[in-house]
């Protein structure tokens, strides 16, 4: 807390406020480090870390730059991204809100059962009299505050002449309240404010949990979202360099584009040779090299050297708009689908609002009064009233999304849950979702155990991708760093350093095949390291597990036909290559008019309207950030087995939600009996409602161990 | 009865209590970063502080 106000108490006129996400935090060491040390760096007057959200807020003089900033970030050790402007927006107040209203409706169902429990225990007369009026003047600002949700989307949906699950809820809360009312003014016996506001505890404990979830994934993604290719450093003319956000971007602008950082817009390359890997854009897997006057397109990375690149197209005439128009029109068929807790109150609430209706009907014409007909039909709405129905969909998935994350995968809300469960057939994209989508060398075993320390040590000090996939490679090969000294990065050369007396570099290979390449060098031996786009380690075994389950795997790639096919006969699936955008959403029309309901795994930019289109999207964490906006669900790591897990957990969900969506119906076919017959008290709806809740949540929690 | 009358606001003024004192951490930011209070006991404070 004392890093906290001593932010707030700065002087906050002269400072401004900028957060970055930092994903590589991982221990309170990192914490400790970032918050101590980056207040040394010039300019910067206090850091605070969040952790969950893998955020650190950065108070600082507005004359730093936002690249300053990242730069004191990489010294310390740290890759840094700037954050959205507003990371936390209207989701999270939501869910600050429920929270709330759960505390309070908490508060009241308390108090309101000390006062019950008196009066089930035989309170008569005057005493029972005084504790109904309490108990009114505790559940009346309780439910006014508490049942906003419910009141609120109840009413919406009525208004456009639709019925939610938040119909029979309100109506049977607000009628239960109006009844209790006029037994307490009455002198009556019973009074339901404790069945009420029990009922909406219980209710507003699902929404809460729900609205968690969402917000665990939401802020789970939003750290992963690569900002880089967001912005680029543009050429003054007097020739030193600003970044400049990519909606500022204006043609004849002259961008630098430094090695492994993507490009912001479309434009022409003035000077430098390089290789480009337009897989995001494309989904073709092999680099192309580059050089002055070629055209290159925005989404697109720069692998080997810097570039200078003239700009040629605004935002909205770049080669991604097309691709962003698609993914406007693929994303409407999703909405259409309906949630299970909705398609089940379409059935239930006509049910139950009937059945009340006959009950109150039967009884008038059985001969009683109209008082004694609308308790029993009032009787009938409570005990009816779906708490456990409220709780089935929420808790389960709550539960499944969690044991999810542990393994990897973060799913976006409930509803991609459901649909998960229900794909029959995978479509995988190639390059970068079957594929690491990252070169990785193909020929480490010409090096020696020395030479992998060395490699290690020196690939480790750059930031160059194809340095990036070698240290990599050699740290999952369980490959150690070996000492160097004088260790320097020359910027389109190479990293050099010194191993016991021997020069030794990593630097830019000779051209000599298609691979992009890099050279080790150990005094006088020079190794050639090639490096190619490698699969993900557990592809096969991760299609083995999906054809167990049932689902048949497709690739559908941007790369070339040949490449495509020789992949899809090792793996020994169907293979379609050189598909555009617009025809792998075709492809996904078509099953889907098949009646199939496909699911789709992809990353590129390219995939982003196939993502937006299919029943059910999963996209890889190296992925495009439009890819990871429009997937349902997301894993990190490198392999692909969270994919199988995703739909294993899923369908082991929607099992426990049918089992709890049984049993609360089970109880109602018990329970409603006794309300037609008159003979629900207060006590037996609060037994009954507590009691289903708890054996419903019980039922959710075995899914914590669905992942594994 | 009249042992009630003095009983019953005091628990309510309690629970109140306890509500109030929910509202107040949760609006001061405590439940933010869950993860980031349970590693920051292991920092040690005592340097340059």
């Amino acid at each position: 807390m004392t890093e906290h106000s001593r932010i707030e108490l700065a002087d906050a006129d002269h400072l401004s406020d900028h957060r970055f996400t930092v994903p590589g935090m991982r221990c309170a060491g990192c914490i400790s480090k970032i918050e101590r040390e980056l207040p040394k760096f010039a300019g910067i007057e206090a850091a605070r870390v969040n952790f969950s959200a893998k955020r650190v807020a950065v108070r600082h003089d507005p004359a730093l730059g936002e690249d300053a900033i990242l730069r004191a970030f990489e010294k310390l050790g740290f890759e840094a991204q700037p954050a959205a402007d507003n990371p936390l927006g209207q989701d999270d107040a939501e869910s600050k809100k429920l929270v709330r209203a759960v505390a309070v409706a908490g508060f009241g169902m308390m108090n309101i059962m000390l006062l019950s429990v008196s009066v089930w225990s035989g309170a008569t007369g005057v005493t029972r009299e005084m504790f109904h009026w309490l108990s009114a003047l505790i559940a009346l600002p309780v439910i006014a505050y508490s049942g906003r949700p419910f009141f609120a989307s109840a009413l919406m949906a009525l208004r456009y002449g639709r019925t939610n699950m938040d119909v029979p809820i309100s109506i049977g809360v607000l009628l239960a309240t109006a009844l209790s009312i006029f037994e307490t003014a009455t002198g009556g016996e019973h009074a339901y404010f404790d069945g009420a506001v029990m009922l909406l505890f219980f209710l507003l404990t699902g929404r809460a949990l729900d609205a968690a979830m969402r917000n665990k994934a939401r802020s789970g993604i939003s750290a992963l979202l690569s900002h880089l290719g967001r912005g680029a450093s543009v050429v003054n003319p007097d020739g030193t360099t600003r970044w400049i956000r990519a909606e500022d971007l204006e043609p004849d602008m002259v961008m630098v584009v430094a090695a492994g950082e993507a490009l912001a817009a479309d434009g022409r390359i003035i000077s430098g040779t390089t290789t480009i890997d337009n897989s995001m854009l494309t989904g073709e897997s092999r680099p192309q090299p580059a050089g002055p006057g070629m055209i290159v397109y925005a989404g697109a990375s720069n692998l080997s050297d810097p570039i200078t690149v003239e700009l040629t197209a605004t935002r909205d005439d770049m080669a991604i708009a097309e691709i962003a128009r698609l993914m406007d029109e693929a994303g409407q068929s999703r909405s259409r689908y309906v949630r299970i807790a909705d398609r089940a109150a379409r059935l239930y609430a006509p049910a139950v609002h009937s059945l009340a209706l006959l009950a109150f009907a039967g009884w008038m014409i059985a001969g009683a009064g109209w008082y004694q007909s609308l308790t029993i039909a009032i009787a009938v709405l409570i005990i009816t009233c779906p708490c456990a129905l409220g709780l089935a969909v929420p808790a389960a998935q709550v539960v499944a999304s969690n044991a999810l994350l542990k393994c990897g995968l973060l799913v976006k809300d409930g509803s991609a849950l459901e649909r998960l469960a229900q794909a029959d057939i995978v479509l995988f994209d190639k390059t970068g979702t079957l594929t690491l989508g990252q070169p990785r060398p193909i020929n480490l075993d010409e090096l020696g155990a020395d030479d992998r320390g060395i490699a290690l040590a020196l690939a480790q000090a750059s930031r160059h991708p194809l340095s990036k996939g070698l240290a990599a490679a050699l740290q999952s090969e369980g490959a150690a760093p070996a000492h160097l000294d004088q260790i320097a990065e020359t910027a389109g050369i190479g990293v050099s350093g010194e191993w016991r007396g021997l020069p030794v570099a990593l630097r830019r290979a000779p051209s000599g095949s298609d691979n992009p390449a890099s050279e080790l060098l150990v005094g006088e031996r020079r190794v050639r390291l090639e490096f190619a786009d490698q699969l993900r380690p557990d592809v096969t075994e991760t299609l083995a597990k999906l054809e167990e389950l049932g689902l048949s795997g497709q690739i559908v790639s941007g790369d070339r036909e040949e490449v495509a096919a020789s992949l899809g006969r090792d793996l020994g699936v169907p293979a379609i290559g050189a598909m555009l955008p617009g025809a792998k959403l075709e492809r996904l029309e078509a099953l889907k008019t098949q009646g199939h309901f496909p699911l789709m795994v992809g990353d590129g930019l390219n995939d982003g309207p196939a993502l937006a289109a299919a029943h059910v999207s999963i996209a890889p964490g190296s992925a495009s950030d439009v890819s990871q906006q429009a997937a349902d669900a997301v894993f990190v790591g490198e392999s692909l087995l969270p994919v199988a897990k995703a739909i294993r957990t899923a369908r082991q969900t929607m099992r426990i939600v049918r089992q709890n969506f049984a049993f609360a119906i089970g109880y109602n076919v018990l329970a409603v009996p006794l309300a037609l017959a008159g003979l629900v008290t207060p006590l037996v709806a609060a037994i009954a409602m507590s009691g289903s809740s708890i054996i419903v949540v019980a039922n959710s929690l075995r899914l914590a161990r669905s992942a594994r | 009865m009249t042992g009630l009358t003095v009983l019953i606001p005091i628990a309510l003024g309690m629970g109140g209590m306890g509500l109030l004192a929910f509202f107040w951490t949760m609006k001061s930011g405590q439940y933010d970063d869950m993860d980031g209070a349970a590693n920051r006991i292991l920092i040690d404070e005592e340097e340059d502080r």
